[in-house]
């Protein structure tokens, strides 16, 4: 460090508490009013301490069901958004690791064709061919199916190109020194493949969940039944400010449910996340 | 590495496995997957981009690029471009900005860089969607407690009613929520920057905001760059939830994006001929980012 | 046990590049046979296609009198040393000599024997629980070694196994592998670039230049008769000096009209290239005493390199450049003109295609 004077620290300091005030404020504050009373929530300005109804209001939540949404608890949301979140992220790992595999250590016609036709996909979000998207999913009857939520989103370039990119990285004796060894394709790829490719699937894994769970758009198209819905999509529906019935309090405790499993996925898994995000990408 | 004769002369092939029926086989669930939900959907669009149908799915007549032409022409779709720039505009200043500040005093503290890192990421773990919601629970006109007090120091607050407002409001939620993901890039890169360049210019009498400006900034231009690409896309497409949840594109389409009006004019309007020319006006602007973003930065990939 | 045999291998890459030209090689059992040359001359490719990484556009390669063409690297019974080790980087080293044996379903505890067996003759026996980032650059040539002993194969194959480690750990493993080989009596093949460990290590010596095999024979041989231009000049260091002769004359005259003094010297009129390795130049001091030189050229000294226990010369004949090896100190001066001498016998002449007359 250049500058070791006293005071460019404590600046530095502050501006970064100043920063984790702004970013963690919205947070916190949504839990405390997670804690109080309806009563108190329809009083604004609210505490900045949490309040006294913790454990009535996420006990109503999750196991009591909520009005709105068809009386659907809680936990069935948070259930269906984990199996959302998981397909997506083990599917997408799994058919891109496979596809990075033959792309890589295989030499065959229209190899590149194919890795291309897989390419240009990372340019289609499903935001821009929703309707045909929803079309398909329609005519093969996957409207509130789990299977609906999860397999167009499964599909990923970004992926492919991670396990590709990560793959080419190793050295090519190291495969001849395994077929030396008496390994095939499959044995190849399991003894050693696989175990070389952990730190980059628990990245992918940790990014590939969090988008899963952050789904919304897809979701809210593919599920009509409120007890197939994910815990996003739920929270859209308890709101709303024409009715004044609006459960505030038991939104604030979804709101606070269906952040924390992502952050704690996040936080937990920090280490190989933020190396897969920032070192991939380069 | 002097491996394989004649190197130079040809590209040696890397080391594979001489199978000739097996890569297929590996290769088939993507692209299956690919076709059923990719290719099929997306020429789907296109075919649909250039036919009228009446809503209720009795009559189909093809008229070529007329609902380009009519989408182009349409007061309304402009208005959503322009809403939609603006967004994007404000959205990657405002999440760029204070994540590229806050990064360079991260890089300045000794002590405690790992826990501001891990208090910072939150927001990125955090669905767009329910980011609208955490801020417009602040600022709701009834129940807000940060509307309240703006009232009652005299400002008359009601981002459901006021166009402008509206649009502060999921700017800052979009914002907000994309602040982690850049400042964990702007980390990295500045970590890339030689310590010794730095010193070097301080050596050279530079001071710290010059040296900031003269040295880092433009280090940093790669990686400014490319999260300038990411948070676009981010701004065009991943934001759908903030506006669907916080303001449904109002008041008065004042936060209409593009994407909210794609979803608006085929799900809920059923004008389905526009709504595909519209998908397919969207498919050639994330083409053009992402070609965009690998002619100037190679080997960069959007994670999404 | 086994004899390897290469009958007119030939490798031709798409796009017509040839890599190796007809390649005929009988390699005796144990015997270690070291294939040598500049990068690019085919070597790496011929030894790949030995392993069976490389497929074989013609011809036949014979390993213990079995065709192995249709072969795959494992069903071949080789065992192989890479240039970069290739060890995996996530098994211990204990793993990695066994995964091969596991691979082929052998019984846990003759892989422990045999393992355990290696370790002990590799010194690696302490190190069996570490992983090979653990590892110095020696110990993990020692590992690769171990996985290719470990295995008991009828031919081992060396990849330039020395080139990533540094000048002194190199000549320790080259008496290390000789070592073992020689106490293994397993047939091997080894490919390096560097001519000293080639000449070192080898029973039977392969120059390759440009695909083709230039010479065969033993390291001695090859240097006190190299077969063309190319051998000449590869190997031996420094290399042997080069004299271009005028075409056509018969007489011991170079290109820029230098003639080079003695009597009765003269050669073949297809003459062009006069070789001389710089130990045996000598000074001609003015009188003569007793031998008389049968060649000799006047020089100016251009420098001198003193390494110690022998001492270089650089001096011009005319245009051409010579080295002179002498033993001890020189007393010579840059800028004196000197006499050099050689004996008949040590000279070295090549033809206009670079052929050994």
């Amino acid at each position: 460090m250049i500058d070791n004077r006293p005071s460019r620290r404590i600046i530095a300091h502050t501006v970064l508490l100043i920063g984790v005030f702004i970013i963690a404020f919205p947070i916190y504050y949504t839990f405390v009013a997670s804690t109080h009373s309806l009563q108190t929530i329809l009083r604004p300005p609210l505490p900045l301490i949490p309040g006294g109804h913790f454990l009535e209001n996420y006990t109503t939540a999750l196991f009591g069901g909520i009005g709105r949404i068809g009386g659907v608890g809680v936990d069935r949301l948070l259930w269906n958004s984990t199996i959302v979140a998981v397909l997506i992220a083990v599917g997408k790992i799994f058919i891109s690791i496979l596809s990075a595999y033959a792309v890589v250590f295989f030499r065959f016609p229209l190899r590149m064709t194919f890795f291309w036709l897989i390419f240009i996909t990372l340019m289609l979000p499903v935001e821009v061919r929703i309707l045909p998207t929803y079309k398909v999913m329609v005519d093969f009857g996957l409207i509130d199916t789990y299977a609906g939520l999860t397999l167009p989103l499964m599909a990923s370039a970004t992926a492919t190109l991670l396990f590709r990119q990560f793959f080419m990285t190793i050295p090519g004796e190291l495969v001849e020194a395994a077929r030396v060894d008496g390994a095939g394709p499959w044995r190849f790829f399991k003894d050693i493949l696989l175990p070389l490719s952990k730190t980059n699937i628990a990245a992918l894994f940790v990014i590939q969940f969090i988008y899963g769970w952050t789904q919304y758009l897809w979701p809210l198209l593919v599920t009509n039944r409120n007890d197939m819905g994910t815990i996003v999509i739920a929270l859209r529906k308890m709101i709303s400010f024409a009715d004044a019935d609006t459960e505030w309090h038991l939104v604030m405790v979804t709101c606070i449910l269906a952040i924390l499993p992502p952050i704690l996925v996040v936080v937990l898994m920090q280490r190989w996340f933020v190396r897969g995000l920032v070192e991939t990408e380069k | 590495m002097t491996k394989v004769g004649g190197q130079k002369d040809h590209p040696v092939p890397r080391a594979i496995f001489p199978n000739k029926v097996l890569p297929y086989l590996l290769l088939a669930p993507q692209l299956a997957i690919t076709a059923i939900f990719f290719y099929w959907p997306a020429s789907q669009a296109l075919y649909q981009s250039m036919l009228r149908e009446d809503p209720f799915g009795l009559s189909t007549q093809f008229v070529g690029l007329a609902n380009f032409r009519h989408v182009l022409a349409d007061p309304n779709y402009l208005h959503s471009f322009q809403v939609t720039i603006i967004f994007a505009v404000a959205t990657a200043v405002f999440a760029m900005v204070p994540a590229l500040y806050l990064a360079v005093m991260a890089d300045k503290v000794v002590r405690g860089r790992g826990i501001y890192r891990t208090l910072l990421i939150w927001p990125y773990a955090v669905a767009p969607a329910i980011a609208g919601m955490l801020w417009l629970f602040l600022f709701n006109p009834s129940i807000g407690t940060i509307a309240v007090m703006l009232r009652s120091l005299g400002i008359s607050w009601d981002p459901l009613l006021n166009g402008p407002q509206a649009m502060i409001l999921v700017v800052a939620a979009a914002a907000w929520k994309q602040i982690s993901y850049n400042f964990l890039f702007f980390v990295a890169g500045l970590q890339a920057i030689p310590k010794s360049l730095v010193e070097a210019a301080s050596i050279d009498g530079a001071g710290e905001t010059k040296r900031f400006w003269t040295i880092i900034f433009p280090l940093l231009a790669p990686t400014s760059f490319f999260l300038l690409v990411i948070n676009t896309v981010y701004a065009f497409f991943d934001t759908f939830g903030i506006i669907h949840a916080v303001t449904g594109g109002g008041p008065g389409k004042a936060t209409e994006t593009l994407v909210y009006k794609v979803y608006n004019d085929g799900f809920v309007n059923l004008i389905l001929g526009e709504s595909a020319a519209q998908s397919v006006i969207l498919m050639v602007i994330v083409i053009a980012l992402t070609a965009v973003q690998f002619r100037y930065v190679e080997r960069r990939v959007h994670y999404g | 046990m086994a004899t390897l045999d290469l009958k007119n291998v030939r490798k031709v890459y798409a796009g017509a590049v040839e890599a190796v030209k007809k390649v005929d090689l009988a390699i005796p059992d144990g015997a270690l046979c070291v294939l040598v040359g500049p990068s690019g001359c085919g070597k790496s490719t011929l030894l790949r296609m030995i392993a069976g990484l490389e497929s074989i556009t013609e011809g036949e390669i014979v390993i213990d009198g079995r065709v192995v063409n249709d072969l795959g690297p494992a069903e071949r019974d080789i065992a192989m040393v890479f240039q970069n080790y290739a060890l995996y980087p996530h098994m211990s080293v204990y793993d990695n000599m066994a995964y091969g044996l596991r691979n082929r379903r052998m019984a846990k505890p003759e892989i422990d024997r045999r393992v355990r067996e290696a370790a002990a003759t590799l010194e690696l026996a302490h190190l069996l629980a570490r992983r090979p980032r653990e590892l110095s650059g020696g110990q993990r040539q020692r590992v690769a070694m171990g996985r290719a002993i470990v295995r008991n194969p009828k031919v081992f194959l060396f990849d330039e196994p020395l080139s990533n480690l540094d000048a002194k750990l190199r000549g320790q493993m080259r008496v290390e592998i000789k070592n073992l080989q020689r106490s293994l009596g397993v047939t091997s093949v080894y490919v390096t670039h560097d001519q000293l460990e080639a000449m070192t290590l080898a029973d039977i010596l392969v120059v390759m230049n440009g695909g083709n095999v230039e010479q065969i024979g033993a390291p001695l041989e090859i240097y006190e008769k190299p077969a063309s231009l190319f051998v000449a000049s590869f190997i031996g260091a420094p290399p042997m000096n080069l004299l271009a002769l005028k075409p056509g004359e018969g007489r011991p005259v170079l290109v820029d009209g230098t003639t080079i003094g003695g009597e009765g010297l003269s050669f073949s009129k297809e003459a062009a290239t006069l070789g001389i390795r710089p130990e045996n130049l000598f000074l001609v001091t003015g009188d003569s005493n007793g031998s008389r030189p049968d060649a000799t050229l006047d020089i100016v000294v251009q420098a001198i390199e003193p390494v110690g226990a022998e001492s270089f010369i650089y001096g011009d004949a005319g245009k051409e450049r010579l080295v002179i090896r002498v033993a001890g100190k020189t007393v010579v001066e840059p800028g004196a003109k000197i006499r050099v001498g050689a004996n008949a016998a040590d000279l070295h002449i090549f033809d206009e295609a670079g052929k050994r007359i």
